[in-house]
């Protein structure tokens, strides 16, 4: 097919907004929460206007919002939501309910620093939160990230080999109220990419009558977190396919990973979402100072693409982990534990050092970034890390 | 309404070989509903009793499609399964007529679940709410619920020297369902076949979202005999604390008259759960417990009246 793209004005939230409009499924039940609200105005008006048939369900709370997401991806048909942080943790009991049930429900959530205090702004301590739900997770760079990362979710969320959910996020304000380039595809592309829905086991088949969350206990249930287990790494091979097939169509190829300038590199910045843009410019700044730097972006952070990222950290010589959230009393942020685990098997490593950042939406800026470069480098040269956890942006 | 008789050759929907105690209330007010539906049912549970016996796996006691997702949830649950419903019959993606109804004890509906319940009435989902009401948490072993009356004993009501039961009036969940203004709201108990049978009919055919709170007795929570059942629920029902009556697009009628209106004295000697009640110190509680329900009894019969 053709391909027929537009060039929009969008902010994030508007970009998944669009998306959803396109991919117009079965059935949409959210709650609003800033910064996603935007996202969900903007779907009520498709609604509104007749642009989807979608069945609007507007909830009483992001608890019903994922109840309802899953009584409607149970019953048989696509289903999508958006929330934000407290939402998300209000969800989170039918977050691991979802996952368990196999239903591959499709949620956009703009990361948003969890409360208390209360605060509307950027940090991953929300989705982070989420990470052991046995939900997928995909990280977004960028508005045009964000809108690639939906229509590619639903894919992988629906492939036969996977069936679980995915959480698309963007970071909270930095990507969802900015207005950016986005190249948006023609609906009927977006059509053809995500397909038909195929139900498997849809509560609505009269005439096979299903038993959905029964009562599972200890002869049973440790067998199908197994199964769960089976089902999430399963999705590694499918994330990559969808991603190149989506590049095919676009131009815009996705993998579990993305690597900038690590080729020849000695020293590289690991994260994820908007900061991956701030980073590329920091990396870019050092390069032309001489500094043998680069960028490991993580896309990809459920299920965690442990051997790929162990094969671009391990030629290098220091590694600076940059976690926006905090795993309270733990060594180091999420990121920072589940990388050194990835390479703890190699003979040898690079040192590495985990710099806290950007919680509550404190800005962070090249120079932090390059900082925590130049940190890592020092720390290098002396062969040994003696404080294994810094914090970028912080007043002391 | 067909006879007992064409009833009882519908097939049923809860089948035989559930793990619910002898003389349990629950499954005897579900079959009775199920079997008043006219189409294919699709049906949801909160997390309690009736969920737990009936679906341990990798056996299930549902011959229809059911699903179970968490406690305080079902009216989401099932408001979701509804939603998928409509947007397939919408895209002619399914033809088929079915109606969806949504299980839940006292616990699911008058505490944890209230609020995805309003959520759903206001919402106005086609779907039948049935709380099939013990009066307290019985599925982690008998704890006070808002649905307790007043002065029994539970586990976390416990009667003692300083304290004779529960210390609270329940609360009067049909009311507040009523004035969600839903199309049929009723009261019901599984003693009156007839009665309960009729109004999940009229619950199955109401244009909107319908609500049954129907008194399911627990013998292990009450403390009476599992062979008394439905005697108790009677007796309940005589003794006009447990009214059987339906709002009908707010319009209201009672379904049941006592000949007779039996002292509450009466229900509350039937069970062991009151039995500290007995002494002389606790016997004004009784009193007040007759003053309440006349109180309510009375305002009812108006209402119906009206």
């Amino acid at each position: 097919m053709e391909l027929k793209t537009r060039v929009l004005g969008l902010n994030g939230n508007a970009a998944v907004a669009y998306a959803m409009r396109q991919i117009n499924p079965d059935v949409v039940a959210a709650y609003p929460i800033t910064p996603q609200t935007d996202c969900v105005e903007r779907f009520a008006e498709y609604v509104s206007a007749g642009l989807v048939d979608t069945e609007f369900v507007t909830v009483e709370s992001e608890h019903s919002a994922m109840s309802a997401c899953i009584g409607a991806a149970a019953a048989g048909g696509r289903v999508m939501t958006a929330t934000a942080a407290n939402g998300l943790a209000l969800m989170w009991e039918m977050l691991y309910i979802a996952a368990s049930l196999r239903l591959p429900i499709v949620m956009m959530v703009t990361n948003r620093a969890l409360s208390g205090n209360i605060n509307i702004h950027c940090d991953h301590s929300d989705t982070m939160g989420a990470r052991d739900a046995g939900w997928i997770q995909l990280f977004s760079e960028n508005a045009q990230e964000a809108y690639d990362n939906i229509i590619q979710a639903v894919r992988i969320a629906e492939d036969l080999n996977v069936r679980l959910p995915v959480m698309v996020t963007q970071d909270g304000f930095i990507i969802s109220h900015a207005v950016e380039r986005v190249e948006v595809l023609d609906d009927e592309l977006v059509q053809n990419f995500v397909g038909p829905y195929k139900p498997v086991y849809p509560l609505l088949d009269l005439a096979h009558p299903v038993t959905y969350g029964p009562l599972d206990l200890f002869d049973y249930y440790f067998e199908h977190k197994r199964s769960q287990i089976e089902a999430i790494d399963n999705s590694f091979p499918i994330i990559k396919k969808v991603g190149e097939e989506f590049g095919k169509m676009t131009g815009r190829a996705y993998d579990l990973l993305e690597t900038y300038k690590l080729e020849g590199a000695e020293y590289a910045v690991v994260a994820l979402g908007s900061t991956c843009g701030t980073a590329k410019e920091a990396v870019n700044v050092l390069r032309e100072r001489g500094k043998k730097v680069g960028l490991l972006k993580i896309r990809c952070f459920r299920p965690f693409p442990r051997k790929e990222i162990a094969a671009a950290l391990l030629p290098l010589k220091g590694v600076a982990v940059l976690d926006r959230s905090v795993s309270f009393g733990g060594f180091g942020g999420p990121v920072f534990t589940e990388i050194r685990s990835a390479l703890y098997d190699a003979p040898s490593r690079p040192l590495m050092m985990d710099f806290f950042y950007g919680l509550g939406g404190r800005d962070i800026y090249p120079e932090d970034i390059e900082k925590a470069l130049q940190t890592i480098e020092s720390v290098v040269q002396k062969g040994t890390v003696e404080e294994h956890i810094g914090y970028l942006g912080l007043r002391e | 309404m067909p006879s007992l008789k064409e009833l009882a050759k519908r097939k049923e929907m809860l089948t035989p070989g559930h793990r619910l105690c002898a003389g349990c209330g629950a499954p005897i007010a579900v079959r009775l509903i199920l079997m008043a539906a006219d189409k294919p049912v699709v049906a949801a549970n909160a997390t309690g009793c009736l969920e737990v016996s009936t679906s341990i796996f990798p056996y299930t006691a549902w011959d229809i499609p059911w699903i179970h997702s968490a406690f305080e949830n079902v009216a989401a649950t099932i408001a979701g399964v509804e939603s998928m419903y409509r947007a397939k019959k919408r895209r002619g993606e399914i033809a088929e007529e079915m109606y969806f109804v949504a299980f839940g004890g006292d616990g699911g509906t008058y505490d944890i679940g209230l609020q995805a319940l309003s959520g759903a009435l206001e919402r106005g989902h086609r779907f039948v709410y049935v709380c099939y009401n013990n009066e307290a948490y019985m599925n982690t072993g008998i704890q006070r619920s808002s649905a307790t009356p007043l002065g029994a004993w539970t586990t976390t009501s416990p009667d003692g020297e300083a304290q004779p039961g529960k210390l609270q009036w329940r609360k009067n969940m049909t009311e507040i369902v009523v004035a969600h203004g839903i199309p049929y709201v009723a009261q019901s108990s599984p003693w009156n076949w007839r009665d309960l049978t009729s109004k999940a009919e009229k619950a199955f055919h109401a244009n909107g979202p319908s609500f049954i709170n129907v008194l399911a007795s627990c013998n292990r929570g009450w403390r009476h005999l599992p062979s008394d059942t439905l005697k108790i629920m009677q007796l309940a029902s005589d003794c006009c604390i447990w009214p059987l009556y339906e709002v009908e697009n707010g319009k209201y009628r009672l379904t049941y008259k006592p000949k007779e209106k039996k002292p509450v004295e009466e229900w509350l000697k039937a069970q062991g759960r009151f039995k500290h009640l007995f002494t002389p110190e606790n016997r004004h509680l009784i009193d007040e417990i007759q003053a309440y329900v006349d109180k309510e009894w009375e305002l009812l019969l108006k209402r119906c009246e009206a």
